[in-house]
């Protein structure tokens, strides 16, 4: 199977880039990691007339903690999130997910950006986006828009990205409070795409009651799904038993799940539940072990 | 005299004989990346084939045009169902007596049947066209389970097939009716198991091809392909292309993995060999994966339904299988012509059964054809794990530990040779030995007692146990042949007058190792070091006929040729040593490459000596030269068995399965090469692994095939993979040159039911008993939830 | 267009469509057959390289991508005719059958434990997962890069001492 015939360029500078982009509008392709990309354009499911690769444009790969945000360049490799221990304790969530996309040689390729662009509904950095409140600073040659992860999937491949865009950078707040979060995956082999997965970030108040949560949904429905119900029965409630399973029950009832060859609705809706639930004691017993 | 066990040692492992774990001759290529494969060969002028295929399952084909591929620049051909019609090849006989479209004329009838193939400079240029060749079809209804197609009314399918009104392949017995039916009316109890075996693929990492070279001035025709038996598709190749024996020459070069993948001829290499011989030129053909997945032989697709009839004593006294075959559109089993159901009726298993019955049913579907052996001996995996399951499933009935029911049953070590009720005779076995060893090496009743803990707090836990009896290394070959080929196999030994040796044989490795351990066996037998010996498979022009590797038939079957062929040459080396020691030949003896004359050890000549002077000095009117073939009818099948155990964890949250433990222990035979033995073992206990928890080929409604590449076809990776516990007990065969039994599919065979029973051993008590392969979490989470289990 | 890579430390160049696959480009335009294709689907790892030094699968990159780029193929695992320690342990431990698989199973290993010289079993079972082998089971696999690491640990204690 091989791609199409197409046109490449690889420019060295992002406004380069944007003014290509512009140019060609629906014609033009982004490649940052290629790990979705080309795949499908070995498959024909997409032939662009040219494909602008962003590979080599200086500035928009790396991991910084700044101004109360951990700001992640877009094209920043799986893997290196993977390896961004520092995170641990502030954004757990994100250092359990990395490692359980895709497989090791897909992570050294594949960018935290061009997965959010590419908005597979079963793809993972979706539901930890949710979670944690990111937003997409995204560019064009008209300027810059800041996009919250909130109401940018829209549908299955579909977001708020205009043809004409590079997204740049993911930012995500980190507050005071001690925070807990974790990931949880249901796959089949290792490579595979999620049956279920579910993203949970807590963050406990001084006084030990929740403080905030995110809870992101993977693969249970058109695009991914931030579980509000369940958000909000958490917040300002001291962690029990009781507080997580009602949380749980309402994740799992946000889910919308299809029948495939994965298994049931029911089924995907019920792992959705009892992952919430076993991820919430995690992530509060991280939280409650943290110091603040 | 002591013998120094050290240096004794030192020269046994230098001399490499059986038993000796030498690391494989082959590998300094392969760890170079300089193996050759089908795909790495390149050829002056050499073009490349990409086939069209139908996206519909049923479907008529109104009309084909291909003008629009024809013009993209670099398209040399564009071969279509008509223009093979015109030479008379656009069907070709399959390997069980039926036919098979080369490429469709009148209706596809599965998706992804070759319709077109497009012939171009380069291999982008002709998928380009491919997709441009535009293929008008009148969708019929797909017919996608063998029930459906045996209900009335439904589409004939193979409508173009004189006098076939129905979708009806075969129907085919074994055993005695009477004596079961008689058994079943004295029972205490009869114990049911309906079953499906689902469809599952072989998937070797490489996938099928070959490049086909013609010359249209000498007519020679040189094919190298993707294949587990040259020899025969040689003789295929002379039959369906009409071209002339002696011109073709098949070369399988290196391949990557078989598992019975490449048994069959697939109409892309038929459609790139009259390419080649149409255009002149060399043209290569490469699958990709999905094809490979969706059109080449899949294996298994039995629905299974088993009784057995059980005395008061908790004795099997009769077994009745019946099962229904899903051969696909057409039937294309690989498998010895005379059993329409290959082996399955082996399905009496490791257990004294007095009487047997198997019906057996095949029927036309629109789903691709195949039903090849993958990694089994004709239908022996399906059978063997029809009667696993049932025997665990009786153990719950009855309220026994399944190890228990099944020493009560097992055919005892003094009753072999063993006349089963279905017609074998079982050369050799001692199955409770197997099963001692593996119940010591899990620590079987420790495991029980924590079982009972877990359970007692809610955790599910289960322990799997399979005792497995395979039959392989088919012939004789008055009973079995393939496509009228009988069964034997073959060597050819040449010593040449320094002492080193070529051996060239009709098996062919697709990565068991020949190259190593057939060079062990004439170090053994002659005593010429295994590293002086080369070995030549898979060039027809080269290797004597053989009827290749497949259901495990390598070791029992060419292995005895060599065995037999290396005590040929020893005893030619005899009447020469006579020669030399001016001696006589009855008082000449032979100890491992060294002859010396009947009480005076000290004068010794070597096989080295003896090989020069068979070119150099050789006795009045004996024929020069050390060389011989053989080719080795087996007197009977080979029976290797064994004991799997398994320890799965479940998750009840999810109805994930962890496998915790696989205790895998094996007799078959002597074992030449220890280290490989190992590697066959784990390769097929994984492969066992992928089959029961994730390997699935199925299809919708409407006949699309879900399970065409490898993101939907689950093929574990090491991460998944258990961790394997072996062990062994050898039983040498009795009729086998050098006791050795076949062991390249018997953890394929034996491992699915050990890994499914343990899955039921754990969710027993709460009356789940049966799950279908593949095990995966939503049906075992569906199986919880029908009892109320819930996290 | 021209494509030009470093390749097991030398410059390669070809003509190549900016559509080629990078495995293509290897096996075709340079005539290096090592590198294997599996799967239509990323899958299998049969086509995996070192790309500056980390394993990729070069079916899912552009020949154009690496431009400048250093490729490691098992071409260039063996270096003066001595073998990399990743090949004497798949040799001595049996990692390999049909050997399809082998190459990108070695780079892999050499990868790993280039980054993590002592690796656990279970760092060695995840590090390997987007590598497909079809015959061995991996436990020789497994052993295989054990024996690497070993090796590579007694040459460093050697060359310390
Ligand atoms: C075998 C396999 C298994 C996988 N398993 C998983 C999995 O389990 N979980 C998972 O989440 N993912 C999985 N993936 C997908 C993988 O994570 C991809 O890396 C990721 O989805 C896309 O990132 P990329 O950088 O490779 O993007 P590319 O393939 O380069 O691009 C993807 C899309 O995003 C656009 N795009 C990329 N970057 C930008 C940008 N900065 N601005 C605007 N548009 C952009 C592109 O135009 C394209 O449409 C798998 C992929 C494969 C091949
Ligand atoms: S060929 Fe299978 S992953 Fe590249
Ligand atoms: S050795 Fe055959 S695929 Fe790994």
């Amino acid at each position: 199977m091989f791609p199409a015939a197409f046109d490449y360029i690889a420019p060295g500078a992002l406004d380069e880039v944007l003014s290509l982009l512009s140019q060609h509008g629906d014609d033009a392709k982004v490649l940052a990691g290629g790990q979705s990309l080309i795949p499908l354009l070995k498959l024909r499911f997409a032939s662009p007339v040219i494909v602008i690769d962003i590979g080599r444009v200086d500035g928009l790969e790396g991991i910084r903690q700044e101004n109360g945000h951990v700001r992640i360049g877009a094209r920043t490799r799986h893997r290196d999130v993977e390896s961004a221990t520092d995170l641990r304790g502030t954004l757990d969530v994100l250092l359990d997910a990395a490692p359980l996309i895709s497989d090791p040689l897909i992570r050294n390729m594949g960018t935290v950006g061009g997965s959010i662009c590419h908005a597979d509904p079963a793809g993972d950095w979706g539901a930890v986006m949710l979670a944690v409140g990111a937003e997409f600073v995204v560019r064009s040659s008209g300027g810059e828009r800041v996009l919250p992860a909130v109401g940018f999937f829209e549908g299955p491949f579909t977001t708020g990205l205009h043809a004409d865009e590079v997204m740049t950078e993911i930012r995500i707040p980190v507050g005071a409070g001690r925070s807990g979060g974790t990931y949880l995956k249901l796959e089949r082999k290792v490579g595979d795409f999620a049956s279920v997965a579910t993203a949970v970030h807590v963050v406990l108040g001084g006084d030990g009651r929740i403080s905030s949560a995110g809870i992101g949904l993977c693969a249970v429905g058109a695009q991914s799904i931030k579980a509000t119900a369940a958000e909000a029965a958490l917040v300002g409630q001291t962690p029990s038993d009781a507080v997580i399973a009602e949380a749980a029950r309402l994740a799992g009832a946000a889910a919308e799940p299809k029948a495939d060859i994965r298994g049931s609705a029911e089924y995907k809706r019920d792992v959705a539940r009892v992952f919430v639930q076993r991820g919430l004691h995690t992530a509060i017993n991280r939280a409650q072990g943290a110091t603040a | 005299m002591a013998v120094d066990t050290t240096e004794a040692e030192a020269a046994r492992q230098a001399m490499g004989g059986i038993g000796v774990s030498l690391p494989r001759k082959e590998d300094a290529r392969f760890i170079h990346g300089q193996g050759h494969y089908v795909d790495d060969v390149v050829l002056p002028g050499m073009l490349h084939m990409v086939v069209v295929r139908s996206p519909h399952a049923h479907a008529r084909i109104r009309g084909i045009d291909t003008s629009a591929a024809m013009a993209i620049p670099g398209v040399i051909a564009v071969v279509t169902g008509e223009l093979l019609a015109q030479h008379k090849l656009a069907w070709m006989p399959t390997l069980s007596g039926d036919t098979q479209a080369v490429l469709a004329t009148d209706k596809v009838r599965f998706q992804g049947q070759e319709v077109a193939c497009v012939i171009a400079e380069t291999k982008y240029i002709a998928e380009d066209a491919a997709a441009l060749v535009s293929v008008d079809y009148e969708p019929l209804q797909a017919v996608t389970t063998p029930q459906q197609a045996l209900a009335a009314g439904a589409p004939v399918i193979r409508d173009e097939k004189e006098g076939q009104t129905d979708n009806k392949i075969y129907h085919w017995e074994a055993g005695d009716a009477a004596a079961t039916d008689a058994a079943f009316a004295r029972a205490a109890k009869v114990v049911k198991l309906s079953t499906y075996y689902p469809r599952c693929h072989p998937s070797p990492l490489e996938t099928c091809g070959c490049v086909a070279d013609l010359d249209p001035v000498t007519g020679n025709a040189t094919i190298y392909m993707t294949s587990q038996a040259p020899h025969a598709h040689r003789t295929l190749f002379a039959i369906v292309a009409g071209l002339p024996e002696e011109k073709i020459r098949i070369i399988s070069p290196d391949l990557g993995g078989g598992f019975g993948n490449k048994v069959p001829i697939y109409p892309g290499y038929v459609v790139a060999t009259a390419a080649s011989l149409l255009i002149g030129r060399p043209v290569k053909w490469i699958e990709d994966r999905t094809e490979n997945l969706i059109s080449t032989g899949f294996a298994r697709d039995y629905y299974m339904d088993g009784e057995m009839a059980i005395d008061e004593d908790g004795k099997f006294i009769g077994l009745r299988a019946h099962l229904l075959s899903d051969n696909g559109a057409f039937f294309a089993d690989a498998q010895p012509s005379k059993f329409k159901a290959g082996l399955f009726h082996i399905v009496t298993g490791s257990y004294d059964i007095p009487a047997a019955h198997i019906v057996a049913d095949g029927a036309y579907t629109n789903k691709a054809p195949g039903g090849v052996a993958y990694r089994c001996s004709f239908r022996v995996t399906e059978a063997s794990y029809l009667i696993e399951r049932l025997v665990e499933n009786i153990a719950v009935e009855l309220g026994e530990d399944p190890v228990t029911t099944r020493l009560n049953n097992f055919i005892q070590p003094e009753a072999f040779p063993y006349h089963s009720a279905s017609g074998f005779e079982y050369d050799s076995g001692d199955y409770p030995a197997a099963m001692k060893v593996a119940l010591d090496m899990l620590g079987y009743d420790e495991l029980r007692k924590e079982q009972a803990e877990k359970r007692a707090k809610g955790e599910l836990m289960g322990i799997g146990v399979a005792s497995f009896t395979e039959v392989v290394g088919a012939g004789k070959g008055k009973d079995y042949d393939i496509a009228g080929l009988r069964m034997f196999d073959s060597a050819e030994l040449r010593v040449h007058p320094t002492g080193k040796a070529i051996l060239k044989l009709g098996v062919k490795s697709q990565g068991q190792g020949h190259e190593t351990t057939f060079a062990q066996i004439v170090a053994e037998e002659l005593g010429i070091p295994a590293s002086d010996i080369e070995v030549r498979e898979g060039d027809t022009d080269n290797t004597p006929f053989g009827l290749g590797t497949y259901a495990s038939r390598s070791t029992p079957v060419g292995g005895a040729a060599t065995a037999m062929v290396a005590r040929k040459l020893r005893d030619k080396g005899k009447l020469i040593a006579a020669h030399l020691f001016e001696a006589d030949v009855a008082d000449i003896e032979f100890d491992h490459g060294k002859y010396i004359v009947k009480g005076s050890p000290d004068n010794v000549k070597t096989i080295q000596d003896i090989a020069f002077a068979a070119y150099t000095n050789l006795p009045e009117g004996l024929e020069a030269g050390l060389e011989g073939v053989t080719y080795y009818d087996p007197p009977n099948m080979t029976f290797p068995f064994g004991t799997y155990m398994v320890v799965v964890d479940i998750d009840k949250g999810t109805g994930q399965v962890k496998v915790r433990r696989m205790v895998a222990v094996d007799d078959c035979g002597v074992r030449i090469n220890p280290m490989i033995v190992e590697g066959q073992i784990h390769g097929g206990l994984t492969e066992g692994f992928g089959i029961a928890f994730m390997e699935l080929i199925t299809f919708d409604d409407e006949g699309n095939c879900i399970g065409s590449n490898f993101m939907d076809y689950l093929i574990p990776t090491a991460w998944e993979t258990p961790r394997f516990e072996l062990g062994e007990t050898v039983t040498p065969s009795p009729h086998h040159p050098i006791g050795a039994k076949g062991v390249g599919e018997s953890a394929t065979v034996g491992s699915p039911a050990a890994f499914v029973n343990a899955v039921i051993d754990a969710l027993s008590h709460l009356g789940i008993t049966n799950i279908d392969m593949p095990v995966t979490s939503d049906k075992v989470w569906a199986a919880l939830r029908s009892k109320g289990v819930t996290e | 267009m021209k494509i030009t890579v470093n390749m097991n430390g030398a410059e390669r160049s070809a003509e190549a469509e900016p559509r080629t696959l990078l495995v293509d480009f290897i096996r075709t335009k340079l005539g290096m057959t090592g590198t294997h294709i599996g799967c239509d689907t990323s899958n299998c790892g049969a086509c995996t390289v070192l790309l500056d030094g980390r394993p990729v699968k070069s079916c899912t990159v552009l020949a154009v991508q690496v431009e400048g780029k250093n490729i490691t193929t098992v071409e260039g695992l063996a270096k003066g005719g001595k073998l990399h320690p990743i090949q004497e342990g798949f040799h001595a431990e049996h990692g390999l059958q049909c050997g399809f698989c082998t190459p990108g199973m070695m780079l892999v290993g050499a990868a790993l434990i280039e980054a993590n010289p002592h690796p656990t079993e279970d760092e060695i079972r995840w590090g390997i997962s987007g590598n497909i082998c079809r015959c061995t089971g991996y436990m020789n696999i497994v052993k295989a890069i054990q024996h690497a690491a070993a090796a590579n640990a007694a040459e460093n204690i050697a060359g310390v001492a």
